[in-house]
Parts: structure tokens; C-alpha cells; sequence
């Protein structure tokens, strides 16, 4: 991936790809919301190396703007050949029990806003039969708990999507690179209480630009957690409904 | 509560965290006081809070421009030096000054005004900053360098990160040829030796510093190496590892803590004899990358674990020239006779360059650290005493070094404290800051202040 566009650039697991990408002298487009933020995040790659580096402060949650903003990266970094989605939210389990407005904004900004943002992307790669799309999806998707199914749902439907995305365009040339972190120590988890399992941003960054490099399918990173959720998933449902996770 | 420790590990404390993204950012809102803490280098208390909340300002690691024509690099006050050399080195520039560890933010080494092996020639950290940011808990955010702002810049530099929280600093780079360092070893007798050959290797050495054998006692007290050396010059520039920052590997770890019955009187005075002798006696010269010569302990993560977990003390002094001999001959003499081993004792002289910050430790004459295992009571009363010889030879202990010094050697060590106190901002405090001033208005501050000094809002910054 040499020039790439970085969607969620001010997220913590975003900011440790772009550094590495950065480091490799790659040119990036990077998208958040804070203009000020992003700056930082620019100005911090611009200096580790990036051969160049543009940014654009959007909403993406504002799905109009999505095609434009699509040709805006094509043009200023002359063409795209890797993309890292990597923005979301976590919410809250409870208040979005509580209200629907509430799971609605999770699913509108971890899974209607990314498949939005993919269906442009996808046509442009498809087209130029060249690329690799890596996104940033999570174990949580992978079986629906109690504690967060909201956000689980938004993520377990971004990768049944992606799994269709890469069905698609394999032939094409195209890599669809999905990435399923486990528990990652940054501010969306600043609230909860550490354990070993939690993993540094930094870590997951190069699990993610290695299974890029190597243009994987589903990667859990740490790959502890391949293990973890394949015992998760083996659970009777019979069982899993009475367990309180 | 999550309890961070101090590199010495001793005092330990109660102490909440708030981890820092953001340089834009406001600071967190909390009941109690806050202090800016990165990596927690500092040995004793000045990077504790108990009681309070730390702000962790590693998350502020992000660089913000470099100029490799000038040299001068601006970024984050989380950026660690390492991060720094990383950028800087392959293309030419090194740190104008570096404390023997790379693993120090930005923030920490404007904090404590750090020093290292160059300070007679090229006095402190503080020196080169050329500007930084300051916000203070009432929203405001200052600019502050030589030019503007100049009384903040003088108080924050050294101000042990009491006068509010950097966000981001420039730092002018020296140039570097290559990363080598032409480094020449010279075993000293004794002290008045050590203070001969200091004196001569200062003027054709940028790098000076001694590692002196703490258990010789007699005429051998003193006894050690002098490391002197200089960046090499332009015909080593082709030599392999040349853009390269790292010159070993990832070096080996102190994988746990180490029973207190490794450290011992006999395994200290084993390595201190095979460390001395190893030199045979004669100088040694020879070509080093800039990494092992700078930081040796860095290649062993976590050294401090070496001391078990109950921790160690570090003492480190500077004493004039006038009272040096007899000063450094009492220092070491207590040391050696209370059957407390210093594991590593470093010697050192310090030039006469004045740092801007009101609050900076080095002044010219010699400087002695020592770290001691923690025993208890018999430790501490040591380094008490240590503390006691230092204030009577006119001398000082470096803060971010110190958990035992009273109060009133602080004051009598740092003679603007209370024109800088004026300066500390209501809602930042220390464990260190408090320990210096038990009661409300400590020593003479109170008549002190009517000479001009502005007042503190609060007497939070007192206490």
C-alpha cells in the first residue's frame, strides 16, 4: 500500500497504522472528524516520513458527501491503492436499550457508514482491478452477548458484508482485508478495566499492515483471539443464552 | 486508584491516573490536585501525586515539524528522546544534551532541566528549548520562550511540572557527523586524581563522566574510570551502522524482581573489582556507537527491578569546587562505611553555563550520584546524612533524584523557590512539592514574597 486512504485517521488504532505507514514513505489521505485533531495526526506523519499527506475533516456520517470525498483522495494522492477503514464507535450497551436513537447511531456509524463509504470504494478498486481494502471490524461481531450486542450486531453485519465484498472481487484483483481486534487499550476503552488481553494500539497496527501486506481474508488480532472466539462460537445456543456475558 | 511508581520504586503511594490524547484538548476536570507524568524516570517523588491524579503524557507522542536545514524539531511533550534520535540521528542531528537514559519525554526533560555528560560545555536540556506551550488549569495557554513569556519559560524549566502542563516544545538539534563517539577510558587512583583528570579532559572532551568504585576505602577512596570522548569525525562516516540508531539489538531484560540477597556487600565489590581491572590500569581508546556510550543501561529494560520490590534510593549531589575534596571524601567515606553498596556511582564536573530555568539543579563543580538498595531505616538515615553534608559543603540534591531531603535543605538549595512559587498553578501538586513544604507557609517564603514576587492563588501550591 503506497497510497492510501485512512478513514477514522484520529482513531488510537488508525493513528499507529498511519505511523508505520508513514515510516515506509507512503502517501496518505487521511479522514476525521476534529479538524484540529487531525491536524496533529497529519502533521505527526508528514514528519515520520509520508512521502505525502493530505486530510480532510468530515462527518462521515454525513453518507452524501462519501463520493466526493472518494474522488478528492483519488485526485490528490493521484490514485489509491489501499484504504484503511478503521473508524466506529463503541456505545453504550444500556442506554441503547434504552433507546433506539441511540442503536441506530451505532449502526449508522460502525456498519451504514462503512458499507456506504465501501460501495463507492469498491467500484473504483473493481475498476482499476488493483488494491486492497482493509477494514477494522471486531470479535464482538462474531456472536451476539448480552453486553454489547448493539455494537456487536454493527460489527457482525460489516463483516458478513466485507465476506461478500471479497467473494466479489476476488476475481478482480482486489484484497478485502477484514481485521478483528480483540480488547485494544484506547480512549474507546479508557473506561473499562485493563487485563492481559488488552493489546496496544501499536500492536494491532502491525498485525493489521501485515495481514494487508500479505493481502489475508479474516485476521484476529492479537491471534490469541482466533483461538478465544473459536470457543466462543462452538457454545450450544441452548447454553450460550443462559451465560451472562 | 492505580498505582504508578517512581524509577527508584520507593515511595510508594495512592495516586489516580488520567491518560492525555490530545494536545488541543482542555485539561481533565478533577477533584484534588494533577501533575504532568510520562515515563516516570524520575527516581524519588517529584513524579508522584499521592492522593492526587497523574496526567500521563505519553499519549502525547506526536511530532509536529522537522526541519533537517536548522536542526530544530518541534513535537508532543509525550515524545520520548528515543523517538527523537530515531528521527534525528540518520539524518545528521543528535540531542544537544542527554541524560544517561533515552527513555525520557520532552515534557519530563524540561521538567527536571536534565544534564548529561556534556553540561561543561554544554550546560542543560532547558538551554536548547527554544519555545514550548503551557496551559494552565484555568484554560489559559501561553507561548513561552526566551522572548515571549520569559518568566513562565524561566519557572517551567526545571519546574518539576508544577507550573502547569506542556503540550508540545521545540528543541534546537546539534549537528552530528556520524553516530560514533571516539571514546578513551582513564583509571583514576583516587579523588584528587579523579579531580585532576576531570579538570585536564574538559578541554578537549564534549563528553566527560566517571564510574567510581564506592567500596574502595584509604588511599584507593575515589578510585574509578573516566569516560571521556567526542563525536568522531568525518573519516568515519562510511563505517557500517552509519544511518543506523540502534547499534545492538533489543538487549536483555530484568525479567522479574531480583531477591534482595543478589545484591549484596560481596557481589557489588566482586563487579566493582572485575569493572575496575578490567582496564589494567592504562587508557584505553577506542570508536563506539553513540548508543552504547550514551546509554548503557537502556540495552537492560527495566534495570531498576534489579533492586527487588522494595526498591532503591538514589542520591545525587553537586558540591563547589572550594569544598569538592572534602565534601565527596566525607559522601563516599559514609557511603562505603555503612555496608549499604552503591551499585553505581557516577562522578562528574559541571561548567559554570547558566541554565534559564529558575529551578535548575546543575551549578558548576562536581556532581556525585549514588543509588542504594532500600534497607529502611538505615538507608534512609544515610542518605539523610548525605543530604546534611551537601547543605553544609554549599552544594545541592537534584529533586527528581531525592526522596529524603528536608525542607530546609531544599530552600537552602534553591534560592528563587519562592519567586517561583508564584508561578505553580493552583490545581498542580506533587508528592515531592508537599514533602518540601509540610506546613501551610513554610521558612521565610511569606516575608520573601513582599520583595515583588507575585502571590500563589492558592495555598494548594504551597502545601
Amino acid at each position: 500500500m503506497k497510497k492510501v486512504l485512512v478513514l477514522g485517521a484520529t482513531s488510537a488504532i488508525a493513528q499507529a497504522t498511519v505511523r508505520l505507514l508513514a515510516a515506509r514513505g507512503a502517501s496518505l489521505y487521511l479522514v476525521g472528524r476534529n479538524a484540529e485533531n487531525l491536524d496533529a495526526v497529519a502533521k505527526d506523519a508528514a514528519t515520520r516520513g509520508a512521502a505525502k499527506v493530505e486530510s480532510k475533516a468530515v462527518d462521515l456520517n454525513d453518507f452524501a458527501v462519501h463520493e466526493a470525498l472518494v474522488d478528492g483522495a483519488f485526485q490528490a494522492l493521484g490514485g489509491l491503492d489501499g484504504v484503511v477503514l478503521a473508524h466506529g464507535v463503541l456505545g453504550d450497551q444500556a442506554e441503547a436499550q434504552r433507546s433506539w436513537t441511540a442503536t441506530e447511531a451505532v449502526l449508522r456509524t460502525n456498519f451504514l457508514s462503512a458499507a456506504s463509504l465501501l460501495t463507492v470504494l469498491a467500484n473504483r478498486f473493481e475498476a482499476q482491478k488493483a488494491g486492497t481494502l482493509v477494514v477494522i471490524s471486531s470479535v464482538a461481531g462474531d456472536r451476539g452477548r448480552q453486553s454489547n450486542y448493539v455494537y456487536g450486531t454493527s460489527k457482525g453485519a460489516l463483516t458478513v458484508f466485507l465476506q461478500g465484498l471479497r467473494n466479489r472481487l476476488a476475481k478482480s484483483n482486489v484484497a478485502v482485508v477484514t481485521v478483528k481486534p480483540g480488547f485494544v487499550d484506547t480512549p474507546m476503552t479508557a473506561h473499562l478495566p485493563k487485563n492481559k488481553l488488552f493489546a496496544s494500539p501499536e500492536k494491532v497496527a502491525r498485525g493489521l499492515l501485515s495481514a494487508a501486506d500479505a493481502r489475508k481474508n479474516e485476521v484476529y488480532v492479537p491471534s490469541i483471539w482466533a483461538i478465544i472466539m473459536l470457543i466462543i462460537k462452538s457454545i450450544p445456543e441452548s447454553v450460550f443464552k443462559k451465560l451472562k456475558l | 486508584m492505580k498505582s504508578l511508581e517512581s524509577w527508584g520504586r520507593y515511595p510508594q503511594v495512592e495516586q489516580s491516573t488520567q491518560a492525555l490524547t490530545w494536545r488541543s484538548d482542555a485539561l481533565p476536570q478533577v477533584s484534588g490536585s494533577v501533575l504532568p507524568h510520562g515515563l516516570g524516570r524520575s527516581y524519588g517523588d517529584s513524579c508522584l501525586n499521592g492522593g492526587g491524579t497523574l496526567l500521563l503524557t505519553s499519549g502525547l507522542d506526536k511530532l509536529i515539524a522537522f526541519d533537517a536545514a536548522t536542526g530544530v524539531v518541534r513535537c508532543e511533550a509525550g515524545v520520548t528522546l528515543d523517538t527523537l534520535l530515531r528521527l534525528a540521528a540518520p539524518r545528521g542531528w543528535f540531542l544537544p544534551v542527554t541524560p544517561g537514559t533515552k527513555y525520557v519525554t520532552v515534557g519530563g526533560a524540561i521538567a527536571n532541566d536534565v544534564h548529561g555528560k556534556n553540561h561543561h560545555r554544554g550546560g542543560t536540556f532547558g538551554r536548547y528549548v527554544r519555545r514550548f506551550e503551557l496551559v494552565r488549569s484555568d484554560g489559559s495557554r501561553r507561548v513561552c520562550a526566551p522572548d515571549e513569556n520569559p518568566d513562565w519559560y524561566g519557572a517551567t524549566i526545571g519546574g518539576l511540572g508544577l507550573t502547569g502542563l506542556v503540550t508540545w516544545a521545540e528543541v534546537q538539534l546539534k549537528p552530528i557527523s556520524n553516530p560514533y563517539v571516539l571514546q578513551e577510558t582513564v583509571p583514576f587512583g583516587n579523588l584528587d586524581e579523579f579531580l585532576v583528570v576531570a579538570r585536564e579532559s574538559e578541554a578537549d572532551h564534549e563528553f566527560t563522566m566517571a564510574w567510581v568504585d564506592c567500596l574502595a576505602r584509604g588511599k584507593k577512596l575515589g578510585r574509578g574510570l573516566l569516560y571521556r570522548g567526542n563525536f568522531a569525525p568525518p573519516q568515519f562516516d562510511g563505517l557500517p551502522l552509519a544511518k543506523s540508531h540502534l547499534s545492538h539489538g533489543i538487549g536483555l531484560a530484568v525479567p522479574m524482581d531480583m531477591p534482595a540477597f543478589c545484591l549484596n556487600r560481596l557481589s557489588v565489590s566482586a563487579f566493582n573489582w572485575l569493572y575496575f581491572h578490567r582496564q589494567n590500569g592504562k587508557p584505553k581508546q577506542r570508536l563506539t556507537h553513540y548508543d552504547p556510550f550514551f546509554y548503557p543501561l537502556d540495552a537492560i529494560y527495566a534495570w531498576n527491578r534489579i533492586y527487588g520490590s522494595r526498591g532503591f534510593l538514589q542520591f545525587q549531589c553537586v558540591v563547589p569546587y572550594s569544598t569538592a575534596r572534602d565534601a565527596l571524601k566525607d559522601i563516599l567515606e559514609r557511603s562505603s562505611r555503612g555496608g549499604l553498596p552503591s551499585f553505581l556511582s557516577v562522578l562528574k564536573t559541571f561548567g559554570d553555563i547558566p541554565s534559564p530555568g529558575w529551578m535548575s539543579f546543575p551549578r558548576q563543580g562536581v556532581t556525585l550520584a549514588m543509588d542504594f538498595a532500600n534497607r529502611g531505616e538505615k538507608t534512609y538515615r544515610l542518605v539523610e546524612e548525605l543530604d546534611r553534608v551537601t547543605r553544609e559543603a554549599g552544594g545541592a540534591v537534584y529533586p527528581a533524584k531525592d526522596a529524603r531531603m528536608s525542607p530546609e535543605s531544599f530552600a537552602a538549595y534553591f534560592p528563587r523557590r519562592s519567586e517561583f512559587a508564584g508561578y505553580i498553578d493552583p490545581a498542580f501538586s506533587s508528592s515531592f512539592w508537599r514533602r518540601m513544604h509540610p506546613v501551610a507557609m513554610p521558612f521565610s517564603l511569606e516575608s520573601e514574597r513582599a520583595s515583588g514576587a507575585p502571590h500563589p492563588k492558592s495555598l494548594l501550591a504551597l502545601r
